[in-house]
């Protein structure tokens, strides 16, 4: 066990220093000159060169890349070209609603997406599982962005339900912020759940092919026990990954409907740091955000094995 | 040799009369019979679009502006009083252009990495922690951090995509080729003498088109709805080219007012991803035999 811990930490470790590499080699590879941007057309030749060094942007790639790597492993991701504050800061205090919109989404596309699935996979074939199915499919090919429109001209312009965008005044209390979460949180919800549905229903069928169902079934126990005790309970483990994953995918995910919706979080911080050729902040979110995903993919590969010794075993022989 | 002479024989000659019983099976489901000629449709209009409709889609009639949809214009028309209805086929046109070619370059390179990382050991740990690596950024977020590198234009929208998805397909490929080269086959053929390269073109190769297949149609609504994200976030392709995701972005100011000018472009997107989607769905169903239903 301790030996296969190792070998995963070791695999996330090196995806790790790989996602640092391409962070770095991508905002490098840019043609923009940040500094020259930043300090506008009337800059001279002495004050760009005087601001490059201030950045270390003067020395050669690879020092660069020591030097950004040695700050980063001291949890210093560079400061802001444009926000005279740290990329760390920046980030921390865009984090509440990108964090709050990712969990209400994942809440509410599981509160979705299992049932469905769930239906779907033991009514298979019936009317139930082509409709479930059907929706699984349409929610992946909405765009995100054009649902978070109609359903704010919807619910928010007509009939004034939902605020349509923003996350209330500074001074405004966390129920105020909810609120403002709510609508932005359906629509990232709705089309998560169609990746959950469809994996739902996948997990439910192989489960319900399995021989010891079979033997449950022959050995007479009523259906319901079947479904309840037998399926249900053996399908927890991949349906807890494909939430972990979502989690994980969602928080890349919320980048567009923050900007549908004006949230101040760190999608939003994202677009306009691109927009600006704000590069420290594209680096340290990209990274912050990629490090978030391997550390959940990493997680539940433990949890897997921890819950399943299957699979240990597969991955050892 | 002797033994893909035959197998190249079979090939050639009765191509269509093997193809017809697997068409067969694809179409039975009436769903995905709908969804290939929705995009029949949309491809033939998109193409033939000059020849159908003598609107300009670039024309501007300023008294014309943000009328809702009529009898003269079925989608109404836009804050320059551009018929929103031929800006759609127009964009069409741009939309599935971004769409064939990243699934296209993403399918190319995708393959070709996925089965040199599944053949090969030595290269497979290395490749398939870089593959890692860059699917562990979300895609939109990877697209827009390489477009804003690359600068706005279609190609490098383009480009930006290939490289986004090009990982997801490669990790499929290697997946498949890992099962297929521990196959018998594939021994038999490297004892009869087959080279490395005759086995991964002629043995493995042909075996992928099922996964590849599906894997294109995925990509090719993907990119879609990416292109159209990307657009609608401003690092997109340039306002000036119509496709359905720049129609969206350049109306948006006006959606409280004018909300068809955004609604049908889409819609147009949600139909074409839909129709793709089901259709690759209806390829895996096809080709996979494990699923041989009763159909």
């Amino acid at each position: 066990m301790l030996r296969f811990l190792i070998v995963r930490l070791a695999g996330a470790l090196l995806v790790l220093a790989l996602v640092a590499v391409i962070v770095f080699m991508l905002t490098r590879l840019a043609a923009g000159d940040p500094v020259a941007l930043l300090l506008g057309d009337q800059a001279s030749i002495a004050d760009i060169a005087k601001v490059r060094a201030q950045y270390g942007l003067d020395q050669p790639l690879p020092a660069q890349f020591v030097l950004w790597l040695g700050q980063l492993l001291h949890g210093n991701l560079g400061q802001s070209l444009f926000l005279q504050q740290p990329v760390t800061q920046a980030l921390l205090d865009r984090a509440e609603p990108t964090l709050l919109l990712a969990f209400f989404a994942v809440a509410i596309a599981a509160l979705i997406g299992i049932p469905a699935g769930m239906a779907a996979a033991i009514w298979r074939g019936s009317a139930a599982d082509q409709v479930f199915s059907s929706l699984a499919m349409l929610g992946a090919s909405v765009p995100s962005f054009w649902l978070g429109l109609t359903l704010i001209q919807v619910f928010a312009v007509k009939l004034g339900w939902f605020p349509s965008s923003g996350y209330g005044d500074p001074t405004a209390s966390f129920g105020e912020r909810l609120q403002h979460l709510l609508l932005p949180a359906i629509v990232l919800g709705l089309v998560n759940s169609a990746l959950i549905i469809r994996f739902t229903r996948a997990a439910m069928l192989d489960i319900l092919g399995e021989d010891y169902v079979r033997t449950a079934r022959a050995k007479g126990l009523a259906e319901g026990t079947v479904m309840f005790k037998h399926v249900l309970r053996n399908s927890l483990v991949p349906i807890v990954t494909v939430l972990g994953l979502t989690m994980a995918v969602m928080i890349g995910g919320t980048v567009v409907t923050e900007t549908v919706f004006n949230l101040p979080g760190v999608g939003n911080l994202v677009v306009r740091a691109v927009l600006r050729r704000d590069y420290p902040v594209i680096q340290g979110a990209l990274l912050v955000i990629a490090a978030i995903y391997v550390f959940i993919n990493f997680s539940i590969d433990i949890i897997y094995t921890l819950v399943d010794p299957r699979i240990r075993l597969e991955t050892s022989a | 040799m002797t033994l893909s002479c035959p197998s190249v024989r079979r090939r050639l000659s009765p191509l269509l009369g093997r193809l017809s019983p697997l068409l067969g099976r694809l179409f039975a489901r009436r769903i995905v019979l709908a969804a290939t000629l929705v995009l029949l449709l949309v491809v033939i209009v998109a193409v033939a679009y000059p020849w159908l409709s003598g609107v300009d889609p670039n024309a501007m009639h300023p008294s014309l502006r943000l009328r809702a949809p009529n009898a003269g214009h079925w989608a109404g028309t836009d804050e320059l009083g551009r018929d929103v209805m031929s800006r759609i086929v127009y964009g069409a046109r741009y939309s599935l252009l971004i769409g064939f070619m990243t699934a296209a370059g993403a399918v190319l390179l995708g393959t070709a990495l996925g089965i040199l990382a599944g053949f090969f050991r030595r290269v497979d740990g290395l490749l398939m922690r870089i593959v890692d690596a860059m699917m562990s950024f979300p895609d939109i977020l990877l697209g827009i951090a390489l477009v804003s590198i690359f600068g706005g234009s279609l190609w490098n929208v383009i480009l930006a995509l290939v490289i986004v998805y090009t990982p997801r397909v490669a990790r499929v490929v290697r997946a498949s080729t890992l099962v297929l080269k521990e196959l018998l086959f594939v021994d038999a053929a490297r004892a009869l003498g087959v080279r490395t390269h005759g086995i991964l073109l002629r043995h493995i190769l042909p075996n992928l088109i099922s996964p590849i297949l599906v894997q294109a149609t995925f990509c090719f609504a993907h990119a879609i709805l990416a292109e159209a994200a990307l657009s609608f976030l401003g690092v997109g392709v340039p306002p000036e080219i119509p496709t359905w995701g720049t129609m969206i972005a350049g109306s948006i100011e006006y959606s409280d007012r004018a909300f068809w000018t955004i609604f049908s472009p889409g819609l147009a997107i949600v139909v074409t991803a839909l129709a793709l989607q089901v259709l690759g769905d209806g390829v895996r169903d096809m080709l996979d035999p494990k699923l041989k239903r009763a159909t």
